[in-house]
């Protein structure tokens, strides 16, 4: 029984229906947190989370990210580097911490084949972990792919704005 | 940083032993990372691989990514461990690489290791 329980931070995010199916969580605040919503799956043990779950839990947003730790207190530094770069670029994504569930855990690197977190998905595809987002970050590439689901990097604002201005000049 | 004499460590030495193999690396770094982390001493739990390849040419990041992943999980597989705790990766074509170019350095350690 894939049962995720989710906290959300912020109460006002629609929960998606299919995968609201038991949400015995606590509701936890924490202060600050605007560019994320963070999903504390329950401590749940037991097989993998399977496709169909896994199929729907990267798409509740145009950015996933699976984690350890969560965005306030990534408890990995290469989780971290993903928070950071995700910061920077103003990117709102949801986070899941699969330190708080092994069932996620090994569901999500089953899903991928791939056998490291953090993992990234966009669009529902699975883009990476760290590494790959670092590059992606550096290459511009990371710009480009937001574009591409409609989110306009706080980066490339930043540097029209810049050159707005250089123009005025 | 790696120890040759002995047995130690053995799986660094699969690690380079089958990237060498499937990759005819140009350029290639394997880098045990562990002793920055949380971890017994001696441990090869944190890795970072370093490596420069013809075989990359047509490969987009991702699938590069893969190709080093399943190079690795089916040589330890092969020796009888199990895939380690981290291991990141930088994989570059030749056309990529300016050889005194230094690896990344992986980011420090936030005590998630153990669970």
């Amino acid at each position: 029984m894939n049962r995720i329980c989710q906290s959300l931070l912020r109460p006002s995010y629609r929960i998606p229906a299919a995968l609201n199916g038991g949400a015995s969580a606590s509701a936890a605040t924490t202060p600050g947190s605007i560019l994320c919503r963070f999903f504390a799956a329950d401590a749940a043990t037991g097989a993998a989370v399977d496709k169909a779950t896994m199929d729907k839990l990267v798409r509740t947003n145009k950015v996933v990210v699976f984690m350890k730790g969560n965005p306030q207190a990534p408890r990995c530094g290469f989780s971290n580097a993903v928070v950071q770069i995700m910061r920077m670029h103003g990117v709102q994504y949801d986070a899941h911490d699969v330190l708080q569930n092994e069932s996620l855990r090994q569901g999500v690197k089953d899903y991928t084949d791939w056998p490291t977190i953090p993992q990234v998905f966009i669009d529902g595809e699975f883009v990476g972990g760290c590494d790959i987002l670092l590059q992606m970050h550096q290459s511009g590439d990371l710009i480009e792919e937001l574009k591409k689901v409609g989110i306009v990097s706080e980066l490339l604002k930043a540097e029209e704005a810049k050159q707005q201005d250089d123009k005025a000049k | 940083m790696s120890q040759e004499a002995g047995q130690y460590p053995p799986i660094e030495s699969a690690m380079r032993k089958a990237l060498n193999t499937e990759l005819k690396p140009v350029f290639l770094e394997v880098i045990n990372e562990s002793p920055q982390h949380n971890v017994p001493k001696r441990s090869e739990s944190h890795f970072r691989v370093f490596v420069v390849s013809e075989k990359f040419n047509d490969l987009t990041l991702i699938k590069r990514h893969r190709l080093v992943n399943d190079t690795v999980k089916n040589a330890l597989k092969a020796a009888g461990f199990e895939f380690m705790h981290a291991l990141s990766i930088e994989a570059k074509t030749p056309k990529q690489w300016e050889p005194e170019q230094e690896p990344e350095k992986s980011p420090p350690c936030l005590g998630g290791h153990g669970k």
